[in-house]
């Protein structure tokens, strides 16, 4: 592909790339963990030798112009690119230090420790209580009624959607409005209580009183699950994220404090990016 | 920039309004009011088409569901009867069975014009029954021995002959000699009208008895049960494994050249013709197994082979129709591909899949010719019980009554053809009441 070398310089040794990796979480304590890892679709390389810690503590943002393999990066860590036929992903992603792609992790239960949120919200054409009660139940989290009830009503309540669809929990979900359904999803992500939570662009559908309550709530979910957000909106980076990293054509360019790369780029196509020059 | 300049010197106004731009919008304007005028055409005679269809196959059909009685007083005394005459008056079963049924109706008939005298004439006027009659006789008393030592007034089926000149209204208008009953039956038979002796009854056995050489006594159940039979076979067997070919090949099956090659033999195998099928059927499963001739399970077997690649497009379709996301949810949370397809695809794709399926089954009703090479077109007078008894099947019957010489199997025909036509209505209604019911939209 040759972005590597346009964007990066020359290859760096294998020390300096341990250094510098190891920087990058000197704050937090890391959860995930992907290094050198490269994606390819049938011949096209989508991502290049990508390192990027996902820290426990923190929302981490992806961002950058469309096609740059933010999305598909973060698919790697819940090794959704598994099922789309000719994709193939090479190096390493540790989650607490243990490689996603080891026979000992199986894939289902890798998971229920990394929950997704997609793009468009996807509930099941089911009752709102079956929706969230639906990974509980096919991991055998809860044994009895009362059990799931209590699971459902957690995960509603930390999805901040408990008040308004208690009293219709049977209804289908998909007859919810769009930013009700998509923290529906959220909810049936957190329900399995997993780990970390990966959010594919979860407002891009929404409109801005949506948005603003999903980013409220993205935020009461920091502290209790890793998070780590694609997003195309550069506000809503800044606003939700304390880590960015700037992708640009599968490379990634720049990875620091949200209010670094947003005052203070050291690169000079984020800062190019972030004024609007390109995207 | 001026709009002068923009067109290249010409007003906007004028270039849209000139002659050449009005002829091209005119001639835009009448192709497309011709292409309006052809498709309604087109759907105008097809329309037209299928009401004169259904209307020829419901006018000749329709006297196929009445018959013609005829009621007479029958004196069933152990005398007329020939039973041996016992002074407790109970006869035994075997008795009543081998009782002599004919003699009483003959006396009957004679009772009502006693001018009959001649043998000849005495042949015609119990000709004006149905063969059948005695047996319906014998059934009747069979059925309530206290009948016997009485005199009864009974509706008796007529002869064919004779529900086909009623229905015409007892013309004489065709040359004695060019038709079935003579003038005197004629006669008999306006003499039985006048005295409320002849009358339209639904036709039950129609429905209620096997096929027979009479036209008045043959009926649908034997082919109704036959085709049923035939069905459930192969409902039994295309069902479940046209879904898991479905599924396997949707959902598990990776794309190369091997799977590929499997998707252009089944969209190949679904346009064989089907008496390709019924040759293969005969080859196979009679040839190479020997399983038994004329059995709906050998009929079943056979069109299950010809319906399953039907069924397993329809199905590959519904399960195309689930949204990729709704899989994406359900791995995204942790389902296994297996939780995947039968917590979330396969309930989805159902609805499509049953329909797909209900309209398999009515291609398979309505199925002749590999039927006709397993040998399911034998003349069979019982019904079939079990799935390897002779039997027939509803659209081989009525080519079976399509070749009859009678005169009154040709109302047969049309009729069993109404009742065929009435089952597949009924079968692609199910498949669009599915369809309207488990819809989902997202």
């Amino acid at each position: 592909m040759g972005t590597s070398a346009r964007f990066a310089g020359p290859p760096e040794p294998a020390e300096a790339r341990e250094a510098r990796v190891s920087r990058l979480s000197e704050t937090g304590r890391v959860k995930m963990q992907a290094r050198g890892v490269d994606v390819f679709y049938g011949e096209k390389q989508a991502i290049d030798s990508v390192d990027l810690a996902i820290l426990e503590d923190e929302v981490t943002a992806l961002i950058g112009p469309s096609g740059c393999g933010k999305s598909t990066l973060l698919r790697c860590f819940d090794r959704m690119n598994d099922d789309i036929p000719g994709c193939r992903v090479t190096g390493s992603i540790t989650l607490d230090g243990q490689d996603i792609h080891s026979p000992e992790l199986d894939v289902v239960q890798l998971r229920a420790r990394v929950g997704m949120v997609f793009q468009k919200p996807n509930p099941f054409p089911k009752s709102i209580y079956d929706n969230v009660a639906y990974g509980p139940r096919i991991h055998g989290l809860a044994r009895s009624r009362a059990e799931f009830d209590e699971i459902v009503e957690r995960s509603l309540r930390r999805a901040g959607l408990f008040d308004e669809v208690k009293d219709r929990l049977t209804e289908p979900g998909t007859a919810l409005s769009g930013g009700q359904q998509q923290r529906l999803c959220i909810a049936r992500a957190i329900a399995v209580d997993p780990e970390v939570i990966l959010m594919d662009e979860p407002c891009s559908a929404l409109d801005p009183i949506a948005t603003g309550r999903i980013e409220e709530l993205i935020d009461e979910l920091r502290g209790r699950y890793a998070i780590a957000i694609v997003t195309h909106n550069m506000q809503q980076a800044a606003r939700v994220s304390q880590r960015t990293a700037f992708f640009h054509l599968g490379v990634l360019v720049e990875y620091g404090r949200t209010e670094d790369i947003f005052t203070n780029p050291r690169v000079q196509r984020t800062s190019d990016y972030i004024t609007g020059r390109y995207g | 920039m001026s709009d002068a300049a923009r067109t290249g010197g010409v007003d906007p106004a004028a270039r849209w309004a000139s002659a050449e731009m009005r002829s091209r919008l005119a001639r835009r304007h009448a192709s497309e009011r011709r292409f309006r005028l052809a498709g309604l055409t087109a759907i105008v005679l097809a329309i037209a088409s299928l009401g004169v269809l259904l209307a020829s196959i419901g006018w000749n059909g329709a006297p196929a569901f009445s018959a013609t009685e005829v009621r007479l007083d029958v004196d069933l005394s152990p005398a007329a009867l020939g039973l041996p005459s016992d002074p407790t008056g109970a006869a035994s079963p075997a008795a009543l069975h081998d009782a002599d049924y004919r003699a009483p109706l003959r006396a009957a008939l004679q009772a009502l014009f006693p001018d009959v005298q001649s043998r000849g004439e005495i042949r015609d006027l119990t000709a004006l029954l149905s063969r059948g009659a005695a047996d319906e006789l014998r059934a009747r008393v069979e059925s309530d021995p206290s009948l016997v030592g009485r005199r009864v007034s009974l509706w008796l089926t007529a002869d064919d002959e004779v529900d086909l000149a009623r229905k015409s209204g007892l013309s004489r208008a065709v040359a004695e000699a060019d038709r079935h009953l003579s003038d005197a039956q004629i006669g008999w038979l306006e003499a039985l009208l006048r005295d409320g002796r002849l009358r339209a009854a639904f036709n039950w056995p129609f429905f209620t008895s096997g096929d027979s050489r009479e036209p008045e006594q043959a009926g649908l159940l034997g082919a109704l049960v036959g085709s049923a039979l035939t069905l459930l076979v192969t409902l039994a067997i295309v069902f479940p494994l046209g879904v898991s070919a479905a599924i396997y090949l949707e959902e598990f099956a990776p794309r190369n050249r091997w799977t590929d090659l499997i998707e252009v033999n089944i969209n190949n195998l679904a346009a064989v013709p089907s008496i390709v099928f019924g040759l293969l059927g005969l080859a196979v499963l009679l040839g190479l197994f020997g399983l038994p001739r004329s059995a709906p399970l050998v009929g079943g077997m056979t069109l299950a082979l010809m319906t399953l690649p039907t069924i397993i497009i329809s199905g590959r379709v519904a399960i195309q129709a689930v949204p990729p996301s709704i899989r994406e949810a359900a791995r995204g949370v942790g389902a296994s591909p297996l939780q995947v397809v039968g917590h979330h695809v396969l309930p989805l794709a159902l609805p499509g899949i049953l329909t797909g399926t209900i309209i398999g089954m009515a291609r398979a009703l309505g199925e002749t010719a590999p039927l006709l090479m397993i040998g399911m077109v034998a003349f069979i007078v019982d019904i079939p019980h079990r799935f390897t008894d002779a039997a027939t099947a509803l659209p081989v019957q009525i080519f079976l009554w399509a070749d009859s010489p009678e005169r009154a199997f040709v109302q047969k025909t049309a009729g069993a053809s109404v009742v065929l036509l009435a089952f597949l209505v009924l079968m692609n209604a199910t498949a669009i009441a599915l369809r309207r019911r488990f819809e989902r939209r997202w």
